[in-house]
């Protein structure tokens, strides 16, 4: 027992009495059970809205962008938003997986395989938008440098448009090998469990025929250990390329050198407050509550605490340089933006994503599941916010004051963004269903380190 | 040659791992492990030799890294070089800068998706791959350990029936 020594002052991270058989079991009944109403009623209702979705796009498609609310002035609005939002939401997954397992944080382990198919999910819903912002959708393929009939038309590397396209599709490929390598020995188990023979092809289909030899586990730690290694600064990178998208402009109120550090904080602050939210439903009706603990949500609250006060600091930085440049078009961009017709989503951005976390100082509140479920809404609510007043405010009065207008979207626009969300729990819901929603082999590995009963049996030795 | 082995199974890693220690030292030849769970220094306790992946994965970043600034270096520079904004593309040092960000993505993807490949080609995984765990319980809670019989089976059986087993089977490896 002395190789599985942890402080006694760590909490432990699996509660309760289980054994490794235990976990197996735990992991695998919502795969092996039947789905019960509730299952089906939020499926039903995502599955609606992700059809309505369909039929905005198809619509957009068919007709043309000028479907949406935008105009001459404001050319990008509720699609750029919804992509960053998303894109943003897509982070936490990475972070978790791959920068905690640098830090070596074991709690990573109950989460990480849901925050990681959140991510893909998300990165998926923001990959949507700026295709069908194209217009031709058909021509989506020129944005990667592909031979073709024109001999020497090549993609623009100097766009910082081009950079997201290969930021974003390398991010989204390589956290889908991440999550399946993790996946592998979990699927395995599923495979040698089922009785049904169309779950085990299935299962054997998707586990590889993983088999868990030790040469295997050896690669397979490696594996893990460097994919982390390049995913940590990837998923810096990602965020920091899209803040890219409008830090290289000459918008006032878009070209500020904050945006790359400003924007990562905020895709983690996003992304950990929708991880709270889908898990802290998940826990709950998938009988995780042992492995998916107070503990975990109370650690990602002070995370979202955090990452939120990083991006206020960054709202109240932007505001004092502006001031301090001396520059008219930068003053005014945001004295526009906090007292301008915009005024109440700016008020709502500052109030979600800077006033709000800072109860979770507050113990109670941190480790009150109501309370931190009702902050990840308001959180994600204001992250959506604080994409609209970058994108809208800083455009709808530009240089030339015969131009200024408003922005307000369409039943399309407002369509195609309920449209991503239903998407992204139809997959999610599916997921929760089918797959291994923790990461059953890791967590076995930390169970004589931080299950509740090994800790109380060698806490006890030593009294 | 005989293809005899041992396979026996254990429920607890520590016990695995004490087991894996006393039928070295035994100086008996363990053929493999199978364990649900990545057990902590049963690859050293083996014997096993450290894996090179990693060694991989920094020759295919390499390759990424030397392949984008070849692409970029030939579609802008050299084949078609335009005046993009008052900023002409006619030395690649010059615009190296604009270039980074793709030079970093692709050194990234290069480096993650050849060394998963390469980590599924040489631990045998594939779609449609069979599994061939000894015992299906290996993915759930027990361990597993074959041993090559050499010798004498019954004294091999005995041995390892006092290193903590619950249970013992022989079955022929091909």
């Amino acid at each position: 027992m002395s190789s599985h020594y942890e402080a006694p002052i760590r909490r432990p991270l699996i509660d309760g009495d289980k054994s490794y058989h235990d976990i197996s079991v735990d992991v695998a009944a919502p795969v092996e059970g039947k789905a019960n109403k509730l299952w089906w009623i939020a499926f039903s209702i995502a599955l609606t809205a992700f059809l309505w979705g369909i039929g905005c796009i198809v619509y957009t498609i068919g007709t043309g962008i000028g479907v949406w609310g935008l105009n001459k002035t404001v050319g990008w609005a509720w699609d750029i938003t919804n992509f960053v939002w998303w894109v943003g939401i897509g982070h936490a997954g990475t972070l978790i997986s791959a920068v905690l397992l640098l830090f070596r944080q074991k709690w990573r382990m109950g989460i990480n395989r849901s925050a990681e198919a959140m991510t893909i999910f998300s990165v998926i819903q923001a990959g949507l938008f700026p295709v069908i912002h194209m217009g031709r959708v058909w021509n989506a393929h020129f944005v990667l440098p592909l031979p073709n009939q024109f001999g020497t038309l090549w993609t623009n590397f100097n766009s910082p448009l081009l950079w997201d396209v290969f930021a974003i599709s390398t991010y989204l490929s390589v956290s889908l090998v991440f999550w399946w390598t993790g996946l592998l020995p979990d699927f395995a188990m599923l495979r040698d469990r089922a009785i049904r023979p169309f779950q085990k092809k299935i299962y054997g289909l998707l586990s590889f025929g993983w088999t868990g030899r030790a040469k295997d586990w050896q690669r397979f730690e490696e594996v893990s250990l460097v994919l982390a290694g390049l995913a940590t600064p990837l998923v810096l990178s990602v965020h920091t390329i899209v803040s890219f998208d409008f830090a290289t402009s000459v918008i006032p109120g878009w070209h500020t050198t904050i945006f790359p550090p400003y924007f990562v904080a905020g895709a983690v602050f996003s992304g950990f407050a929708m991880v709270n939210t889908l898990l802290i439903i998940m826990r709950k009706v998938s009988n995780l509550e042992a492995y998916i603990t107070k503990q975990h949500i109370e650690l990602m609250n002070i995370v979202i605490m955090i990452t939120g006060s990083i991006v206020g600091c960054a709202y109240i930085t932007e505001l004092f340089i502006a001031w301090y440049s001396g520059v008219e078009y930068e003053q005014y961009a945001f004295l526009n933006r906090a007292t301008g017709p915009y005024w109440w989503a700016y008020l709502f951005m500052m109030s979600c994503n800077v006033f709000s976390p800072q109860f979770m100082w507050f113990k109670r509140l941190r480790t009150s599941i109501t309370f931190s479920f009702i902050i990840s809404i308001v959180v994600n609510i204001g992250m959506w916010f604080e994409r609209f007043v970058i994108i809208v405010t800083s455009l709808h009065r530009d240089y030339l004051p015969s131009s200024w207008t408003m922005f307000s979207p369409t039943f399309v626009d407002i369509g195609i963004f309920i449209g991503t969300i239903g998407f992204f729990f139809v997959l999610f819901l599916l997921y929760a269903r089918t797959f291994p929603v923790i990461a059953q082999a890791e967590v076995k590995s930390i169970l004589k380190a931080s299950g509740e009963k090994y800790k109380k049996l060698r806490d006890g030795n030593h009294e | 040659m005989s293809n005899k082995v041992i396979q026996a199974m254990y429920n607890d890693d520590d016990i695995l791992m004490d087991a894996v220690k006393e039928v070295r030292a035994a100086n008996y030849h363990i053929e493999e492990v199978y364990t649900p769970f990545p057990v902590h220094g049963l690859d050293k306790a083996m014997g096993l030799k450290g894996t090179r992946i990693a060694i991989t994965a920094f020759m295919y970043g390499c390759v990424g890294l030397v392949f984008s600034v070849w692409m970029m270096n030939y579609m802008m520079i050299e084949q078609w070089p335009q005046d993009i904004g008052g900023k002409p593309s006619f030395a690649f040092i010059q615009n190296m800068p604009a270039f980074v960000p793709i030079m970093f993505e692709m050194t990234v993807f290069f480096a993650a998706h050849l060394m998963v490949i390469t980590f599924y080609m040489r631990s045998r995984l594939w779609p449609f791959k069979e599994a061939e765990n000894p015992d299906p319980r290996t993915t759930d809670d027990m361990f597993v350990m074959e041993v090559i019989v050499e010798g004498n089976e019954e004294e091999l059986i005995a041995f390892l029936e006092k290193t903590g087993t619950v249970e013992i089977k022989v079955t022929e490896k091909h």
